[in-house]
């Protein structure tokens, strides 16, 4: 019977249109994941003028800071926050035990998955630097291009990999969304994200070195920056984003769950003692 | 080989034993009703063998493989209807079976399975527009897409109204005329003895009563139940055994009889001789319900 099977490839793709249609779907999710940063980015370029000087940067313009690390933010988003927000629901809600109760291959889902976030991240990246380029001047060096594609792809896949690990994390998928925006969005603050931090305090600086944020931010603003000289990668921001994409996965390992985990209120109960069956 | 065959299967949580030493076996094509109270241990027992969960002692055969490392080659055949499983509400039904039945070997066709489940109409509409008696049937849709050889069924018509039911047992019905194996549970006696070719009552983690409907009222004590309402000015206290018993008149009075035959003939004798008449008499059988009930301390705490 194995010859009739599926081919996995194609299984994965399926799986991967059927998140990025829930998405488009969902639209406050496609909102917040896509038009937000866009937000930010119009709001900064009215709010602030001339050079933004970052300590121990070189000087960048409005656009070249805030063009890439609001895509960096964007891309955050579209895996980290949305995989751990979606996944975590999913479960409670019981669509994971039902996948699960088929013969599709568990990781086979969870790549439909992080392909899709993948996907939205890369469309959510390409739109805030159209935008840039074609409304605040921004300019894409070829010779980085490169560069930026392989430290988008280290970072989307950090991202994802710790957002399947919050996934794991969260105890019911009310609890997920707290979790995945007090994470991201005090790191954003103190990782060049949204603000340029000329003087900010010693060890506040430690925690967001600690973090994959501000390298991710980092690495992805030198692709763009004019300063830049050779193909502008930025191996140390790479290593540590490795780093924390293995944190994930095996935290991800550790922790992910296929069965509901939330008590569902006015349904019936999980086994409230464990000793009750149905 | 029979669909399904359990031996001692036993499955502990902490201390607690929810399934304790359990054997059962369901013949292939058959439809078997698991009963039980809630904390009876069915769920914990059908989730063994949809490989939900795992054992901690016992032998278990589904289909000649064994549900725990059966894996992808077992989820191919069988088909799990669920009561708390999730679905998509964006998308629609049709896109949801597309979205299943490529998962599985031989898929039914999409078109059929819309019209086994009745659903052929509500192909293009999004879940979250389906009336709850929809929903289920497109969580049965999704259960019997892959073509399954055995289904499992967990309370199907649990807050249906009556017609809905009907319904629903008329299709589970069609299910079983095209040779599939159901293992249902339910806490409905009237939909076990509806749909199941043999009815198994759990309680306590075990199987205490096995057999056809029939079976199970024939095996219980008292093969019929006398009913009649104890007239004014009658005495109790002379009514022959084993109707006699303390009873305040116009009284209605239930007995379980072993013998209908003869223990009406004292009845009734009993009455003519006093010329009195006996309203409400009836004899019947004891309902599967009784039996359940009291082969299950009362119905647990369900």
């Amino acid at each position: 019977m194995a010859e009739r099977r599926p081919p996995t490839l194609r299984l994965v793709a399926a799986q991967v249109r059927y998140q990025n249609r829930v998405f488009w779907r969902t639209p406050i999710g496609a909102v917040f994941t896509l038009a937000f940063p866009l937000m930010f980015l119009v709001l900064f370029n009215l709010l602030f003028h001339g050079t933004i000087q970052v300590a121990g940067r070189d000087p960048l313009t409005v656009a070249q800071f805030y063009a890439p690390s609001l895509a960096v933010f964007a891309a955050a988003s579209a895996t980290y926050t949305n995989l751990t927000v979606g996944t975590a629901i999913a479960r409670d809600a019981g669509i994971l035990k039902r996948f699960r109760g088929t013969p599709l291959p568990p990781w086979a889902y969870l790549a439909g998955r992080v392909g899709s976030a993948v996907w939205i991240a890369v469309l959510a990246v390409v739109l805030m630097l159209g935008v840039g380029v074609a409304a605040y001047g921004l300019e894409v060096r070829a010779a980085a291009l490169p560069a930026a594609v392989v430290t988008f792809g280290v970072g989307a896949a950090c991202f994802a990999a710790l957002g399947v690990a919050m996934a794991g994390v969260a105890k019911s998928g009310d609890a997920a969304p707290a979790l995945a925006n007090f994470t991201i969005l005090p790191l954003a603050f103190i990782s060049d994200v949204f603000l340029p931090l000329d003087d900010p305090p010693r060890w506040l600086e430690g925690v967001a070195d600690v973090f994959p944020l501000k390298h991710f931010a980092r690495a992805f603003q030198d692709a763009f920056s004019p300063f830049t000289t050779g193909a502008g990668f930025r191996w140390s921001a790479l290593a540590v984003m490795g780093v924390w994409a293995a944190v994930g996965a095996v935290i991800a390992l550790r922790t992910f769950g296929w069965e509901p985990r939330a008590q569902r209120a006015g349904g019936r109960g999980r086994r409230a003692s464990p000793s009750r069956g149905r | 080989m029979p669909a399904i065959h359990i031996e001692g299967l036993v499955k502990r949580y902490g201390g607690l034993e929810a399934v304790a030493g359990l054997s059962l076996t369901v013949e292939e094509g058959e439809v078997l009703a698991l009963l039980g109270p809630n904390g009876a241990g069915k769920t914990t027992t059908v989730e063994i063998l949809e490989g939900h969960r795992t054992r901690d002692a016992g032998r278990v055969t589904v289909l000649g493989m064994d549900p725990a490392a059966g894996g992808r080659a077992y989820r191919e055949r069988i088909g799990i209807v669920l009561q708390s499983s999730g679905i998509d509400r964006q998308l629609t039904v049709g896109e949801l079976l597309a979205l299943y039945a490529p998962l599985y070997p031989r898929p039914r066709p999409i078109g059929e399975v819309l019209e086994i489940v009745g659903l052929t109409d509500k192909e293009g509409s999004r879940v979250k527009t389906l009336s709850g008696g929809q929903a289920r049937r497109l969580d049965l849709a999704l259960g019997i897409v892959g073509g399954p050889d055995l289904l499992f069924l967990d309370e199907p018509t649990t807050g249906f109204d009556p017609s809905a039911r009907r319904r629903s047992w008329d299709l589970i019905d069609g299910l079983r005329s095209l040779g599939t194996t159901i293992l249902l549970t339910t806490h409905y006696m009237d939909e076990a003895q509806h749909l199941a070719d043999r009815v198994a009552v759990m309680s306590h983690g075990r199987i205490v009563a096995e057999g056809t409907p029939d079976e199970i009222v024939g095996s219980a004590r008292g093969t019929a139940v006398v009913r009649f309402r104890l007239p004014e000015g009658a005495d109790p206290a002379s009514l022959p055994a084993p109707f006699s018993g303390p009873a305040g008149p116009g009284a209605v009075l239930e007995t379980r009889v072993d013998d209908p035959t003869e223990a009406l003939h004292r009845l009734t004798t009993w009455a003519m001789e006093r010329g009195i008449r006996l309203p409400g008499l009836t004899v019947a059988r004891p309902s599967l319900e009784d039996v359940y009930l009291e082969l299950t301390d009362g119905g647990g705490d369900g």
